[in-house]
């Protein structure tokens, strides 16, 4: 939707530029001048607006010029400099209006011996040309979107924190670690300088990154919260290593990625496709059946699965299902393994969906504690439905609250919903205090 | 390598504004996590509350700098309410996102266009310290010895800070000797026991919620006032987290350990930080592998990297004693 309102913007631009370049042609000012023409859009023709108030001012210009019944006006400003020129809104006449309203005011730079154009664009603003129920539908869209990229990182963590009691702050550079590693492998500029290699195709990179990621899950737990399990390190002290690492991992992927902001070669700049009301571009919606294809196979899994039930069963009572003959830390093991490929699948498609930095992971960890939070802490399901209610609101919410606060929004709600439901929406009701 | 200025920056980073601040700051923590086991996330926020206070009632409504203290301190109190209300009566890790997520939602809204007019968006507000310095009782000059040492602006918000920091010692220290402290440190160690011995936890939990904060944006205050400009990007969560390293290394639950520990962190990361320059100008390590604006980021692993390796083999730090710090959530 975006990218049809760009191209009709450009086109009216280019018509008006016509214009003024006929003027230009007409115009026979000695010195240095800046003009233009006002001309209002209407149902395809332009119609010239006389009468209005136009100031120009800058070293040693302060003037005012009229425009004449063609809509033409002119000021001389006898030397080159940079001058402010400034359209008088209430000298419009009635039903014309500045296209933006906050544009008003342009600062125009005037070399020697130039005659310079100065395009005030009129008509109606082609921004709000799309209804608010389209734009709702629209955010609801990319909503789904990012939720359920966030339900891929949230199951993980949830599961994570069902098995292991862990509440893992460092789950946020696992998801950015999934990103920027498939950016590595399907450019060529790894870190690392690997003579001959020049990149991989994207899909092939794609599952590339997810092995690594399967093994950095495994080193996770083999290398670090296995030997602090064992060792009876409390559930606040892991807590606190898991900030310490997340601080070590993020400042890390600055380090080696640098602060910049990337995008993967092969899905720039895609073009949309509509579907009703909605403009997403393919890679958008293929990523969303992967992401529901994937989430679909973890609850089959998790539902079906001996593995899964065992799961299930450690998130319930570690102690029983190990009294039981669970293999407890295999199953935590395997848990983080595939809690890991899901944050780096996540990433990948984040990175896909808004392009990838060194803490896109940390600027969704926030949210994907709401989302557990919401569904009911430890739940797989819950993290799910969680995930799709925080990517929903975060989005749809920049409808009525600017898309800065979005993220307030969502974490103001996380509080609230603490306060009444604390359990969360598929937790059970128990005391947690 | 200039090591002469390497030491003279590292002995002034030992008792300088940062060290001020972080100790303020982690002596708050002390209470919330060392004292009473309240895993307190969003120290950040309270800070901001002191700084944005001051800035906000001077800088945009033209008011007078004791009534922006004021104004802190009540807003640091009325979000410790807001916080602790929610949040108190669940487990620990609950507390721990909420905090985050609340110190969040502050930098936030403060840094966002929509508000730029009250709290100046991500530029942060300036020009609000001048009430401060116009009763400075130094007059103009550098006090020190030979090159170690400040001019009397800086001098005079380090004398205010280390007051600050010896009455909040004082404060704790007294506190946690009176019954209301044992309190709180029996709490720490078994919440059902004081519930069973007819204590209101809850309110316990809240009071030391309020103090910790209001001790912490102390810190806020002294961060603003020094640096007479304040960004909303200083109260990020790095912030919080810088705290708690201060306090895990001094130790938590003694009363001087996080201005000690304030002292070595500030001084290590001056050390290494300068060290590095000072490598990298004499073209000791090569550009290729660090450049002077990674040196920055460096501090951040080693920060982090510390963090992860004192919980795991020294969670008691300097001073403290393990069986007294709250490493396992209830």
């Amino acid at each position: 939707m975006r990218r049809r309102v760009a191209v009709a913007l450009a086109t009216m631009m280019s018509a008006l530029v016509c214009v003024l370049g006929l003027g230009a042609g007409v115009a026979h000012a000695e010195g240095e001048s800046i003009f233009g023409f006002l001309r209002n859009a209407k149902g395809g023709d332009l119609v010239p607006v006389e009468g209005a108030k136009i100031t120009v001012k800058g070293p040693g210009v302060n003037e005012t010029a009229t425009t004449d019944d063609t809509g033409r006006w002119t000021v001389e400003v006898g030397k080159p400099g940079t001058y402010t020129v400034t359209i008088d809104q209430k000298s419009l006449p009635k039903g014309v209006t500045l296209r933006n309203p906050d544009a008003d005011s342009l600062k125009v730079p005037v070399v020697e011996s130039q005659d310079k154009p100065v395009l005030f664009a009129l008509g109606k603003s082609t921004r709000v040309i799309q209804s608010k129920w389209a734009q709702a539908a629209q955010l609801s869209a990319e909503g789904l979107r990012f939720g359920l990229i966030i339900a891929l990182a949230a199951v993980g963590l949830s599961l994570i924190f069902g098995t292991t009691g862990l509440t893992n702050f460092s789950h946020g550079e696992l998801v950015t670690l999934g990103a920027i590693i498939a950016w590595w492998v399907s450019t060529g500029n790894l870190p690392l300088s690997l003579p001959g290699y020049g990149g991989v195709n994207f899909l092939v990179a794609a599952a590339i990154t997810l092995a690594i990621m399967g093994l950095i899950g495994w080193a996770n737990d083999a290398r670090l919260w296995g030997p602090l399990r064992r060792r009876g390190t409390g559930l606040i002290a892991a807590m606190i290593v898991s900030i310490g690492l997340s601080l070590l991992l993020r400042y890390l992927l600055l380090y080696l990625f640098s602060g910049s902001s990337r995008a993967y070669p092969a899905y720039r700049g895609q073009k949309g496709v509509d579907i009703g009301p909605i403009t997403l571009s393919p890679a958008d919606y293929i990523s969303m059946a992967i992401a529901i294809v994937v989430l679909m196979a973890v609850a089959y899994a998790l539902l079906r699965t001996r593995l899964g039930k065992a799961t299930r069963a450690v998130s319930d009572n570690p102690a029983l299902a190990s009294a039981s003959g669970i293999d407890v830390d295999g199953v935590i093991r395997t848990v983080w393994i595939a809690g890991s490929m899901l944050a780096g699948l996540a990433g990948i498609l984040l990175g896909i969906a808004q392009g990838i930095n060194f803490q896109i992971g940390f600027q969704i960890l926030l949210l994907m504690f709401a989302a557990v939070t919401l569904g009911g802490l430890g739940t797989a399901f819950g993290a799910l439905v969680g995930s799709i209610v925080v990517g929903m609101f975060v989005t749809v919410s920049t409808l009525v609250i600017p898309a800065e606060l979005k993220n307030v929004g969502a974490l103001g709600i996380l509080i609230i919903i603490l306060l009444v439901r604390p359990q969360g929406i598929l937790g059970r009701a128990e005391r947690v205090g | 390598m200039n090591v002469e200025r390497i030491l003279i920056n590292a002995l002034e980073a030992g008792i300088g504004l940062e060290t001020v601040v972080f100790a303020l700051a982690a002596i708050g923590l002390n209470v919330h996590f060392g004292y009473t086991g309240l895993l307190n996330f969003g120290q950040s926020a309270f800070m901001a509350m002191a700084a944005y206070g001051i800035g906000t009632t001077v800088a945009t409504f033209d008011l007078p700098l004791w009534l922006g203290v004021i104004f802190g301190l009540l807003a640091a109190v009325l979000l410790a309410l807001l916080l602790g209300i929610p949040t108190l009566r669940l487990r620990a890790d609950y507390l721990a996102i909420v905090t985050i997520a609340a110190a969040e939602i502050v930098r936030l809204t403060v840094r966002s266009v929509t508000f730029e007019e009250t709290f100046g968006g991500s530029d942060g507000r300036q020009g609000f310290s001048n009430d401060f310095y116009s009763i400075n009782p130094y007059p103009e000059g550098f006090y020190g010895v030979g090159r170690f040492g400040f001019s009397e602006r800086p001098i005079w918000v380090l004398t205010v800070g280390w007051t600050l920091v010896a009455l909040s010692c004082l404060f704790v220290f007294l506190l946690m000797r009176s019954p209301w402290g044992r309190v709180l440190k029996a709490i720490r160690e078994d919440e059902d026991a004081v519930r069973s011995l007819g204590k209101n936890v809850y309110s316990y939990k809240m009071q030391s919620l309020v103090i910790g904060g209001v001790l912490g944006c102390l810190g806020g205050f002294i961060l603003a006032l020094g640096r007479s400009s304040i960004q909303p990007d200083i109260f990020g969560t790095e912030t919080t987290f810088f705290a708690y390293t201060v306090l895990i290394l001094g130790g938590a639950a003694r009363v001087a350990s996080p201005v000690v520990g304030a002292m070595i962190f500030w001084v290590v990361l001056s050390l290494t930080d300068n060290v590095l320059n000072e490598a990298i100008d004499a073209g000791y390590v090569s550009t290729s592998i660090i450049n002077n604006t990674q040196v920055g980021q460096f501090r951040f692993m080693l920060v982090g990297l510390s963090l992860m390796l004192l919980m795991i083999f020294r969670p008691q730090g300097i001073f403290g004693d393990r069986r007294e710090i709250a490493l396992d959530a209830r």
